[in-house]
């Protein structure tokens, strides 16, 4: 048997119960300044197939910026917020609760709705859960209404119908609510591809 | 471009593991949904705006005094499935410290803690991919799963790919560790050849005398979550 010329792959394990040692030093909710007039906050709970609280989560957010573009080496800066990283982490806290401040990312393409990548890491996952973030049309953005809505979306298309509203965030005082549910009747769409 | 792996490339364990307690109320029950992969996936976050000293690759040097154990190198690449090394991402390790305990105050495993080990280290990996960090050996350590279950030593990595699609979280084991085929963790990975690849391998080349052995750990990321495929790619 001769060895493959190209590498397989790393299986994934647990990120265990001690997450917070390796991963804590980068918690970085704040994807931009709070005090930015377009800032807006995504809030919610990460709840298990029972319903209770997930307590030693940890999310990781990417999305793009306001005008829909990714940081890339070449990047111009100038078009992104300060510090734009466009990617952020938050532990769950005793409730469940996360909390990131972002800015409603722009459109990455012609056909999609603005939408935010979430990763969920956890003990008891073997491998991280993906899902989506969709924030639809909020009264009182400028601009919202040019946004695409989720139902018009090519990836939201692919889901079952009466699952699809656990994707899309629900408009709050200051942003968004969008909850994770691990099980039960209101279940997220996870993601594969 | 789409990810083309067959069955045998995906890698990963399931959600669901019955031997592994905790996946029991936080797997998911639907089946995952397909994403077609747009700009969003494609993309990955870029560190090194962060401050990330060479100390943070050392974990035997953050603190005045040495911490106990035996004093290892752990070096290899970051990898894409096509081989090539990833320049300039992140790698974030946590473990155990010699005696299995954790600077974590939710581990009550009656071992003492080391006050000069806390078990964190972090780097960016060079223009081929490589790492290296300097650490102890990690101890096995009890846990509840069931009656007299111990984990093997292992250390946790977290690494960051170029797309999102390559995010990946594992662990290291060591090599002639009889705790491996016990534990519910390691054994969730169902195919034999891919929990192999998880354990790390001596390495005389990076073992330095009269100071410390050497590990060598590749971490290869690409095919997960990749929905298998039918026919050829
Ligand atoms: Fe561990």
């Amino acid at each position: 048997m001769s060895a493959p010329s190209i590498p397989l792959p790393s299986p994934s394990q647990t990120v265990g119960p001690y997450l917070s040692i390796g991963m804590a030093w980068l918690n970085c909710p704040d994807l931009v300044d709070t005090g930015r007039p377009d800032a807006i906050t995504v809030t919610g709970r990460v709840l298990d197939a029972d319903g209770l609280p997930v307590p030693d989560a940890v999310l990781e957010l990417w999305q793009a910026d306001q005008s829909g573009r990714f940081p890339t080496a070449g990047a111009d800066p100038d078009t992104s917020p300060p510090g734009w990283s466009g990617w952020g982490r938050c532990p769950t806290d005793a409730d469940g609760g996360y909390h990131f401040t972002t800015v409603v990312p722009g459109p990455v393409d012609d056909r999609q709705a603005p939408h935010a990548d979430l990763s969920v890491f956890m003990r008891g996952l073997l491998q991280r859960l993906v899902t989506r973030i969709y924030f639809p049309p909020r009264a009182g953005v400028a601009g919202a209404d040019r946004w695409l809505p989720p139902s018009d979306d090519p990836v939201v298309a692919g889901v079952p119908a009466e699952r699809t509203g656990t994707l899309v965030a629900r408009p709050s005082a200051d942003g968004y609510r969008f909850d994770v549910h691990l099980g039960g009747d209101a279940e997220t769409v996870f993601f594969a591809w | 471009m789409t990810l083309t792996h067959g069955p045998q490339l995906q890698p990963d364990p399931p959600y669901r593991a019955p031997a592994y307690r905790s996946s029991e109320r936080r797997a998911p029950s639907a089946p995952l949904v397909p994403l077609p992969l747009g700009p969003t996936e494609r993309a990955g976050p870029l560190f090194g705006h962060q401050t990330i000293t060479p100390a943070d690759a050392d974990l035997t040097r953050q603190h005045p005094g040495e911490p106990l154990g035996e004093r290892i190198n752990v070096s290899g690449r970051l990898l894409d499935d096509r081989g090539r090394g990833i320049a300039g991402q992140l790698i974030e390790i946590w473990q155990a410290n010699a005696a299995g305990r954790y600077t974590h105050p939710v581990d009550q495993h009656r071992a003492p803690l080391d006050p000069n080990f806390t078990g964190a280290g972090r780097c960016l990996t060079g223009p081929d991919g490589s790492y290296r960090f300097v650490t102890i050996k990690p101890g096995a350590y009890p846990w509840r799963n069931h009656p007299n279950a111990w984990r093997p030593a292992h250390i946790h990595f977290s690494v960051f790919g170029r797309m999102f699609t390559e995010r990946l979280v594992t662990q290291m084991y060591f090599p002639g560790d009889p705790l491996i085929e016990h534990d519910a963790i390691a054994t969730s990975i169902t195919d034999p050849a891919a929990l192999a690849r998880l354990v790390a391998s001596f390495d005389w080349e990076t073992t330095e005398e009269e100071w410390a052995l050497g590990y060598r750990f590749d971490v290869v990321v690409g095919g997960h979550l990749a929905t298998p495929v039918e026919g050829p790619a």
